[in-house]
């Protein structure tokens, strides 16, 4: 597996992050130790094989259907200061 | 003495603990114990747990309390609601101690890997080793305080086992869904689990019993019936069967550490525990690379929704765009094993390498699971040493690369990707520095673990 900066810059661009050239020197033979370690998985045998997401069955439960009080405004914009209102205020989106 | 003077002697110990120690990112105050006991479902004096203090990794949520998971980026976070393991805590007379150092969201064996502006948690036993991790402050706090005192970790590839076995102490990791997750803040959801470390198997057994249950606010909780798991501390052992994990004895692991482990069950045979040796593996040489791959996974999902947005870190906003304000955010406030992590995880999900390596690795986890449920038609439970090393030192941590970081996992990611029940024991030292015998059951059945590990506990 080729690991080069311009793939790890491409995947941080993906993954909202951004990182220097000096991060980006150590990352990339430690990301290519890491891939290709997983390499080995290509040994197994995994055809008709179904994949796991969850280590127990899960099976779907549905609560009764009767409707509760949810969090105040108040309450939700408790752990902000960027707020206007009665709304979270963010990054302009447009 | 009062029940006030037993919270300010607690108080007090936590403190002076944590100026020594680090096992602390945040203490309860006074204030906060008046919040407690303002509400009436949480002052019970006849509690399971009346009289306990319980430590929480920062990564559990408790209302009114700032619950970082041991990273920067979460900052200021004061949780609206506490997480149901928490609330039943508190609903059995539990008292809430504060919040425990972590690696940053649980990204780490050794506690070293904690938020950028987080103190790092020193071993009890010896302050130049790590406490393991990465409910490092958890099991540090269960060695030293001296109070009535139980913590409550989290594990996702032995996150609980790990520091315990560092520490000295006794940690359960209990079945995946046995213990509500509503409340954690995630690492890897299919992987995640919630339970306690204490200095006697009978304190862990308690808190279990105290926070295992079916909740209908976690999708993946367990709708199982839960034992009373303190009535099986100390029943006989005899004529259970117990498999010795071939694999785990073998090269890389330290060979002190290993007859620390063989005195254990050489204990157990004594005892009438009938003893054979079992192989597994497909777990031993595939487990490590499987767990990280969907740990990975799922972390650089979960880690999405931290942006400066809502809660946690946030700087004004004005002038810049939406995608450079999120990327701002999490580049100046998440650590380097978090950026790691998230890296290779989208890496791993993003198109043309998802089946190779996502679906790839949940296929081989349902192998990973027949091949433990296979031995488990015959054995009670397995054994085998619980961390391959005694605690390292820190410069030795600083030697190694990630990948040599991650191999240290190779003996708790099996039953941790199986979502299977495990317990770590303390035993025989090795340099002065405590070991750990772990025990793994089948699904559910905590209460074999307990039997088991009480039997040895101590006995050295």
């Amino acid at each position: 597996m080729e690991v080069n900066k311009e793939l790890l810059q491409n995947v941080a661009k993906v993954a909202r992050l951004k990182l220097t050239n000096k991060e980006i020197d150590a990352f990339i033979p430690q990301v290519k130790e890491i891939l290709d370690s997983f390499q080995i998985l290509s040994e197994v045998n995994t055809d008709n094989i179904k994949p796991s997401f969850q280590p127990i069955p899960i099976k779907n439960r549905l609560r009764e259907d009767i409707p509760r009080e949810p969090i105040s405004i108040e309450d939700a914009l408790k752990n902000t200061s960027l707020k206007q209102d009665t709304y979270f205020k963010g990054p302009k989106a447009v | 003495m009062t029940e006030k003077q037993n919270i300010k002697q607690a108080l007090d110990e936590a403190q002076q603990i944590n100026k020594e120690y680090n096992y602390y990112n945040y203490i309860t105050t006074q204030e906060d114990i008046k919040l407690q006991e303002s509400n009436k479902l949480y002052n019970s004096k006849e509690g399971k747990l009346s009289g306990y203090f319980i430590s929480v990794k920062d990564a559990i949520n408790v209302k009114g309390m700032e619950s970082t998971a041991g990273s920067k980026i979460l900052n200021g976070y004061k949780p609206l609601f506490d997480a149901t393991a928490v609330k039943q805590i508190k609903e059995q007379g539990g008292i809430v101690l504060g919040k425990t150092t972590q690696d940053a969201f649980g990204f780490g064996g050794f506690s070293v890997n904690v938020g950028l502006d987080k103190e790092i948690p020193l071993n009890p036993n010896n302050k130049g080793r790590a406490c393991g991790g990465s409910s490092g402050g958890c099991a540090g706090a269960t060695s030293k305080h001296k109070i009535k005192h139980i913590s409550l970790a989290e594990s996702t590839g032995g996150s609980i086992v790990c520091p315990a076995s560092f520490c000295g102490v006794v940690g359960i990791c209990p079945t995946y869904g046995r213990v509500s997750r509503y409340g954690l803040m995630d690492y890897a959801n299919s992987l995640d689990k919630i339970g306690p470390t204490a200095k006697k198997v009978k304190d862990a057994a308690l808190l279990l019993e105290v926070i295992s249950g079916y909740d209908e606010n976690d999708s993946t909780s367990a709708n199982e019936e839960v034992k009373e798991f303190t009535t099986y501390v100390g029943k006989p052992v005899k004529g259970m069967k117990v498999g010795i994990i071939k694999e785990a004895f073998g090269e890389g692991v330290n060979s002190e550490v290993k007859k620390a482990i063989e005195n254990k069950i050489a204990e157990l045979k004594e005892q009438g525990v009938e003893i054979k040796e079992v192989s597994l593996p497909l777990t031993s040489k595939y487990g490590l690379s499987v767990y990280y791959i969907l740990a990975m996974c799922e972390a650089s999902t979960n880690l999405a929704k931290y942006c400066g947005m809502r809660y946690g870190k946030q700087e004004d906003p004005t002038g810049i765009s939406f995608n450079d304000y999120f990327t701002k955010i999490r580049t100046e406030n998440l650590n380097e094993e978090s950026k790691r992590r998230i890296m290779i995880g989208t890496f791993a999900r993003m198109s043309g390498f998802r089946d190779a390596y996502y679906i790839k690795a949940a296929k081989i986890r349902t192998l990973i699971i027949n091949e433990y449920k296979e031995l488990f038609k015959t054995y009670d439970a397995l054994i085998c040493p619980t961390m391959p090393v005694i605690a390292p030192k820190f410069e030795e941590i600083k030697k190694m690369t990630p990948l040599e970081n991650y191999m240290m996992d190779i003996l708790t990611v099996g039953p941790n990707l199986a979502g299977l029940p495990h317990i770590t024991i303390p035993s025989d030292e090795v340099d002065n520095m405590p070991t750990g015998t772990m025990l793994i059951a089948d699904h559910f059945n905590e209460d074999i673990l307990i039997q088991l590990g009480s039997s040895i506990e101590n006995m050295y």
